[in-house]
């Protein structure tokens, strides 16, 4: 199916769950409510003429400090800023970050049988950090749930194991929340038997 | 399942005491090349269930990719898969050239996918030779790595450095292909098919090595696709799914190649494949090398209107910016670098995204001012707001960049879709039922690569 | 006179240091990159072997030569140091690779910024990574070390770790 046509037959079996969708540079994309998206996801993996069989990734992105950067870092000492830069008008811009949650979740999926792709975008509120987890339907989505709570601190409800992946246990916050400074490092912990 | 369940009954009318043991295996372990540890619950030799545990390389990537500026995020890319590091590079630079909304020229493309097949074959040859020493198989090994270091001669005589090259650059490659370079992919082919048929004799009717890898980590084709596997470890089990053939980038759709697949989906089967792409690769290698057209191997800039350096001038100083605006001065030979030529669609104060080639930036003032500009924070290129995804064909499967911009001179997030992260994620279910010692066979038609696996 | 070490003893710890110095049992720490060119180096091409260090022990205790190799990051840092205290002395330490030396570019809240922080370490080969001929250079400079070393000298303890490195 075209991307047009994928965003065409998600949207029409559920017209209240996708609040908007667009595609980008040819990469079509969902914006699907947190409510609906367990019944979209089964959707996608089950409809005939969907198939999306291979959860190809789960990620998210903490847009809290979207657009909002100075860029200004190599005239930061010296105390002059550089203003951002000028755009360039885009010939199909991009509609944004889905909503204005601090975070999103990210699912790509690929069907082998169709071979086309779809992203799906959930927007995941700061408080209550917490989504339907997907790992019942693909068990590909176990690890990369396991990693978005690591690196996030995004919930998943139903996940049969959330726990910590690629730091260790003693390690306090969400390294890739943009609240976390790069350099922050914690003391060593002792291996574990 | 059958026998166990009568043992173990037996053993209870016998009044025998039977218990779990409970074996780790790593983060350093001699039989693992790779840091994992694995937690396996034993029942007498059969594996009842283990816990993988992985991390143990985090370093990240994905935190310092927001930290510099794109291209600088290229030496990164290097070191996610180290057995294939051009394939990184090539993934990142076309999700990047996608979200810019570049295309690059013709001779690049070329270029990319023979070095990007020369570091399969590379990558290839380290997993079957690591795979084949960690049972025992040594001899294997030395030939491979052997092997190896005659593609890692050449892939030095393109970029300079052996493995981690940096030689892609977002809108183009570094350099061009050095003049005689046919004639060593050629000796380094040649002796790299003597390896693999050498290790086609020593291997693939060893009974040893068969006894110990057929049968062994067995998965069909809808627990890899469910596990999300990719790769030469899907098409083991029979699912002819690759990224060249089916979502295809640079010229792969002009070349001639076959993708092998196994039937069975254990170990023997993923040896095979690699065997063989390892074949396929040098045949596509070949075929670009035959078919590579000329031209340069950078993204092409387009010149602006010429405006006299004097009339320029005159303009900007009645504040006529609009008049100006997408020209470029035609300044005299004392002022050279002002008729330097812009691509328009780079939101970058130089307005070119490409770095210069070094002897360019070492070498005279254009250059050197081209690299400036784009290594200086907040000048570098900015691209537009937006998302994309790029997947290419890693050596371990679809190796995928995700990247948003917010429109500064930094990525706001770079994702990548590690292939091995998948496969190590049903790794317990690949070990559940078989006996300990084939543990290692099957960690080593893995491939798991740190770097990429905890990023 | 007390303090100046005898003919005999010097002669005998120039015996001693020339043994030790080609029969270095190694241990490679691979976790990383570097661990590629550590195979390239191993394997038949550059010929470790000729240097007396062709057989890696993977063992801690039977080895004496810890070859860390590869980016350390703070989970596997505690691995890292029982590993170094498992081996029996005389032992010394080769940080292989830039991000072992000083922890390269990789300088954020995942990673151990240079093993010297946690260990004491005899031989620093940077590069990301190194050629195999600096890694052969860095034996030869390790085999000096063994050469010269008093078989009655004092090794230095690792110095006392911060609790928290912050940035």
């Amino acid at each position: 199916m075209s991307p047009n046509e994928l965003i065409a037959a998600v949207t029409e079996r559920f017209p209240d769950g996708v609040t908007s969708s667009h595609v980008y540079r040819g990469d079509p994309t969902v914006v699907a409510e947190p409510g609906s998206l367990l019944e979209t996801a089964a959707f996608l993996k089950d409809d005939v003429n969907l198939l999306m069989n291979l959860l190809v990734d789960l990620s998210a992105v903490d847009y809290s400090q979207f657009a909002k950067s100075a860029n200004s870092a190599f005239f930061a000492s010296s105390g002059v800023t550089v203003g951002p830069a000028l755009q360039i008008p885009d010939k199909d811009p991009w509609p944004g970050p889905p909503g204005s949650d601090r975070f999103a979740v990210v699912y790509h999926f690929y069907s082998m049988t169709h071979k086309h792709r779809l992203r799906m975008t959930v927007p995941v509120p700061e408080l209550n950090a917490e989504v339907d987890s997907v790992a019942s339907l693909w068990p590909a989505a176990n690890w990369l749930e396991r990693e978005v709570w690591d690196m996030f601190g995004i919930g998943f409800r139903g996940h049969p194991d959330l726990r910590r992946i690629l730091m260790y246990d003693g390690f306090v916050g969400h390294p890739l929340r943009k609240d976390y400074p790069v350099k922050k490092r914690q003391p060593l912990i002792g291996p574990q038997n | 399942m059958s026998i166990e369940t009568t043992s173990t009954t037996a053993d209870e009318r016998q009044g025998l005491d039977t218990r779990d043991m409970m074996l780790n295996i790593g983060p350093a372990h001699p039989a693992m090349h790779g840091i994992v540890r694995i937690v396996a619950v034993l029942e007498g030799e059969m594996i009842k269930e283990t816990d993988v545990e992985i991390g143990y390389l985090h370093r990240g990537f994905e935190k310092m990719s927001e930290t510099v500026d794109y291209n600088g995020v290229m030496p990164y890319t290097d070191r996610l898969n180290y057995c294939s590091p051009l394939i990184n590079n090539v993934g990142y630079c076309m999700a990047m050239e996608k979200l810019l909304g570049i295309e690059v020229p013709e001779r690049c493309h070329y270029i990319r996918v023979i070095l990007s097949e020369i570091s399969r074959i590379g990558d290839h040859l380290t997993c079957v030779g690591a795979g084949a020493m960690e049972l025992g198989a040594f001899t294997v090994f030395l030939y491979m790595i052997k092997a190896r270091e005659f593609l890692w001669e050449l892939v030095e005589q393109v970029t300079g450095a052996r493995m981690t090259v940096s030689y892609c650059r977002v809108g183009g490659v570094k350099a061009d292909l050095p003049d005689d370079f046919l004639e060593p992919c050629r000796k380094a082919f040649e002796e790299t098919r003597k390896v693999i048929a050498e290790a086609h004799g020593l291997l693939t009717r060893n009974r040893i090595f068969t006894d110990r890898m057929s049968g062994v980590g067995v998965i069909s084709a809808e627990d890899a696709i469910a596990y999300g596997i990719t790769g030469p470890f899907l098409r083991g089990s029979g699912v002819e799914y690759d990224v060249r053939k089916d979502c295809p980038y640079a010229v792969y759709d002009r070349i001639d190649f076959d993708v092998p697949v196994g039937t069975t989906g254990d170990n023997m089967d993923r040896y095979l494949v690699r065997m063989e792409e390892m074949e396929q690769s040098m045949r596509i290698v070949e075929a670009a090398l035959r078919d590579i057209p000329g031209g340069p191997v950078m993204t092409n800039p387009e010149t602006g209107r010429p405006i006299p350096a004097a009339e320029m001038v005159d303009l900007a100083k009645v504040g006529n910016i609009d008049a100006i605006a997408g020209g470029c001065a035609v300044a005299g030979p004392t002022l050279e670098g002002s008729g330097l030529a812009r691509h328009p669609l780079i939101a970058a104060d130089q307005k070119q995204v490409f770095l210069p080639a070094k002897e360019n930036a070492y070498g005279n003032i254009e250059g050197l001012m081209q690299q400036f500009k784009l290594v200086m924070l907040g000048h570098g290129i900015r691209a537009p707001k937006g998302e994309v995804y790029f997947p290419v064909e890693g050596a371990n499967g679809e190796l995928g960049f995700y990247v948003v911009s917010d429109g500064g001179g930094s990525a706001y997030r770079v994702r990548v879709r590690p292939p091995c992260f998948a496969i190590m994620s049903a790794l317990s279910k690949l070990l559940e039922g078989d006996t300990m010692a084939d543990i290692v066979p099957t960690f080593g038609s893995i491939n798991m690569i740190g770097g990429e696996l905890d990023r | 006179m007390a303090n100046e070490p005898s003919f005999l003893t010097t002669r005998l710890d120039e015996a001693l240091g020339w043994a030790r110095k080609f029969s270095i049992f190694q241990y490679p720490f691979v976790t990383a990159c570097c661990g590629m060119e550590y195979m390239a180096t191993a394997c038949s091409h550059y010929d470790v072997d000729r240097f007396g260090a062709g057989l890696p022990r993977f063992s801690p205790r039977q080895a004496d030569v810890l070859f860390v190799v590869g980016t350390i990051s703070h989970k596997m840092a505690p691995v890292l140091t029982r590993i170094h205290d498992q081996m029996a002395d005389p032992k010394w330490v080769v940080a292989f690779g830039v991000c072992t030396c000083t922890g390269g570019f990789y300088d954020n809240y995942a990673t151990v910024m240079g093993i010297d922080t946690i260990m004491p370490v005899d031989v620093y080969i940077p590069g990301c990574p190194p050629r195999p001929e600096m890694v052969l250079d860095g034996l030869m400079k390790l085999q000096d070390k063994i050469q010269n070393e008093r078989s009655t000298g004092v090794r230095p303890v690792a110095a006392e770790r911060p609790e928290i490195l912050e940035a």
